[in-house]
C-alpha cells in the first residue's frame, strides 16, 4: 500500500473525465430531458384546453339541437294548420261544385221536361186532330176547321 | 522472488498492486540498491523501494478502462438523444442523470449546476464501477494476469501481481478526493476571492485575535474533507475485498468448508453491492455538500 504517482494519474484522469463529461455528455442529455418536460407541459395544457373547447362544442351542440326540435315542432304545427285549411277549402269547394252539378242538373231536368211537355203538346194535338179527323171525317172539312182545331192545340 | 503458496501468501499477493518504477535489488535482507533501470516489482519489497515516482500499472488500466466504458456508454447515448420516445438504452442513462440531478439540485445551492451536476455524474458512476469489479471473484483477474504475463514476458506467474479494484488502492480515492480539495480551493477562491478565503481560514470560529489558532483549526477542517472522504472509500473497499480473498481461502480448506466459503461469497457479494452503491453515492453527495459550502460566504 504504497503512495505514489498514481495518485497524480488518477486526479489527471478524474479531471479529463469530469471535463469529458461536462462538454460532451451532460449538455445534450439534460437538454433533452428539458425539451421532453416542455412538450409533456405544452400536451397537458393542450388537452386541457381540448377538454375546455369540447365542453364548449357540446354545449353550442345542444343549443343547436334544442333550437332545430323547437323550429321541427312549429313546422309541424303549421303544416298541420295549413293541412286543416287545404281540407277546408277542397270541403267548401267540393259543396259550391256539388250544387253547381245539382242545379245545373235541375235546370236540365226541367228543360227535359218543357221540351218533352212541348212534344207531347204537339203529339197530343196531332192524336186529336187524327181521333177528331177519323170521328169527323165523313161530315167536317179538314180545311173548314183547322183553325178552330189549331186553337184548340195552342189551348193545351 | 517465487514465495512458496500458502494463504497468507496468497493474501498478501492480493494485496499487492502491480507497480511499474525505478527497480531495486536485495543485496542482503533488508538492504536495496537501485538498478538504474525501469521495470514492474517483482516482490511486494521491491515495490515499496520504488518511492513516489511509481505507478500502479493495474489500479490505472482498470480505472480508465472503466472511466472509458462509462464516458463511451454516456457519449453514445448523447449523441442520439433525443426528446421524443427514447430508446432503452437512453431510458438507463435518463434514469441515471436524473437521479444526479435531483440529488445535486437538493444539495447545493450554489447557483447554476453545469461544473458540479456532470461531476457529481462522473464520481458516481466511476466509483460505482471501480467499486462493481470488486464482485468479480478475486482470483479471475489475477489469475489471467499471471498467465498472460508469464506467456507473454516468461515471469514467473508468483511474481505478476493485479488488482483489479482501482478504490482499493488508496491512490485511487485519495487522487479524487485531492482533485475535490483542489476544487474547494478553486470555487472558494473564485466566488469568495483570495482575501475572502484566508479570511474565513484565519478569522473564525474565534475572531481575529485568536488567529493562529483558528487558522490551524480551519485548515485541520479543510484537509481533513478529502482525506475522511478517501479513507472512507477506501476503508470500506478494502475491507470489503479482504473478506473476499479470506472467504476465497476457505476453498482450499476441503468440501464442506469449501461450499460454506460458496455460500458465505454470495451472501457477502450480495450485501456488497450495498456497500458499492452506497459508498459510489456517498463520495458523490459529500463532494457535492463540500463544494456548497465553498460557495457560501461564512460570516
Amino acid at each position: 500500500m504504497n503512495i505514489n504517482a498514481t495518485l497524480i494519474g488518477q486526479a489527471i484522469a478524474f479531471l479529463f473525465f469530469v471535463g469529458f463529461c461536462m462538454k460532451y455528455v451532460w449538455p445534450p442529455i439534460m437538454q433533452a430531458l428539458d425539451e421532453r418536460k416542455k412538450k409533456i407541459a405544452d400536451g397537458l395544457a393542450a388537452a386541457e384546453r381540448g377538454r375546455h373547447e369540447q365542453e364548449l362544442a357540446e354545449k353550442r351542440a345542444q343549443q343547436v339541437i334544442h333550437e332545430a326540435k323547437d323550429q321541427a315542432s312549429e313546422i309541424v304545427s303549421q303544416a298541420q294548420r295549413r293541412g286543416n285549411e287545404i281540407v277546408d277549402e277542397a270541403k267548401g269547394t267540393a259543396r259550391i261544385e256539388g250544387e253547381r252539378i245539382v242545379s245545373s242538373a235541375r235546370a236540365e231536368i226541367e228543360q227535359e221536361a218543357n221540351r218533352a211537355r212541348d212534344e207531347l203538346r204537339v203529339q197530343v194535338g196531332a192524336v186529336a186532330l187524327a181521333g177528331a179527323g177519323k170521328i169527323l171525317s165523313r161530315e167536317i172539312d179538314d180545311k173548314a176547321h183547322s183553325d178552330l182545331l189549331d186553337e184548340l192545340v195552342s189551348q193545351i | 522472488m517465487a514465495e512458496e503458496l500458502t494463504v497468507s501468501s496468497h493474501i498478501k499477493h492480493h494485496l499487492q498492486n502491480l507497480a511499474f518504477g525505478r527497480k531495486h535489488e536485495e543485496i542482503e535482507p533488508g538492504v536495496w540498491v537501485p538498478t538504474g533501470d525501469w521495470g514492474f516489482a517483482l516482490s511486494s519489497g521491491e515495490a515499496s523501494q520504488m518511492g513516489f515516482w511509481s505507478i500502479h500499472v493495474d489500479t490505472m488500466f482498470m480505472s480508465i478502462m472503466l472511466g472509458v466504458l462509462m464516458m463511451w456508454f454516456f457519449r453514445s447515448v448523447a449523441k442520439k438523444v433525443s426528446a421524443g420516445v427514447p430508446t432503452p438504452m437512453q431510458n438507463f442513462a435518463e434514469l441515471i442523470i436524473e437521479f444526479i440531478d435531483t440529488t445535486v439540485r437538493g444539495s447545493f445551492s450554489g447557483g447554476k449546476t453545469t461544473f458540479v451536476a456532470p461531476l457529481a455524474l462522473t464520481i458516481f458512476v466511476w466509483v460505482f464501477l471501480m467499486n462493481l469489479m470488486d464482485l468479480v471473484p478475486v482470483d479471475v483477474f489475477p489469475q489471467i494476469a499471471a498467465h498472460t504475463g508469464s506467456f507473454l514476458f516468461g515471469v514467473d506467474p508468483h511474481d505478476v501481481y493485479f488488482k483489479i479494484v482501482p478504490t482499493t488502492d488508496i491512490n485511487a480515492p485519495l487522487g479524487m478526493a485531492l482533485t475535490v480539495l483542489l476544487l474547494i480551493i478553486f470555487f472558494s477562491i473564485k466566488i469568495k476571492g483570495l482575501g475572502g478565503f484566508f479570511g474565513e481560514l484565519a478569522f473564525q470560529p474565534f475572531g481575529k485575535k485568536m488567529l493562529p489558532f483558528n487558522f490551524v483549526l480551519e485548515v485541520v477542517t479543510l484537509l481533513a474533507k478529502p482525506f475522511s472522504l478517501a479513507m472512507r472509500l477506501f476503508g470500506n473497499l478494502y475491507a470489503g475485498e479482504m473478506i473476499f480473498i479470506l472467504i476465497a481461502t476457505m476453498y482450499s480448506a476441503g468440501l464442506v468448508i469449501g461450499s460454506l466459503g460458496a455460500l458465505l461469497q454470495v451472501g457477502w457479494a450480495i450485501f456488497h453491492i450495498l456497500i458499492i452503491t452506497l459508498q459510489a453515492f456517498i463520495f458523490m453527495v459529500l463532494t457535492v455538500v463540500y463544494l456548497d459550502m465553498a460557495h457560501q460566504e461564512h460570516h
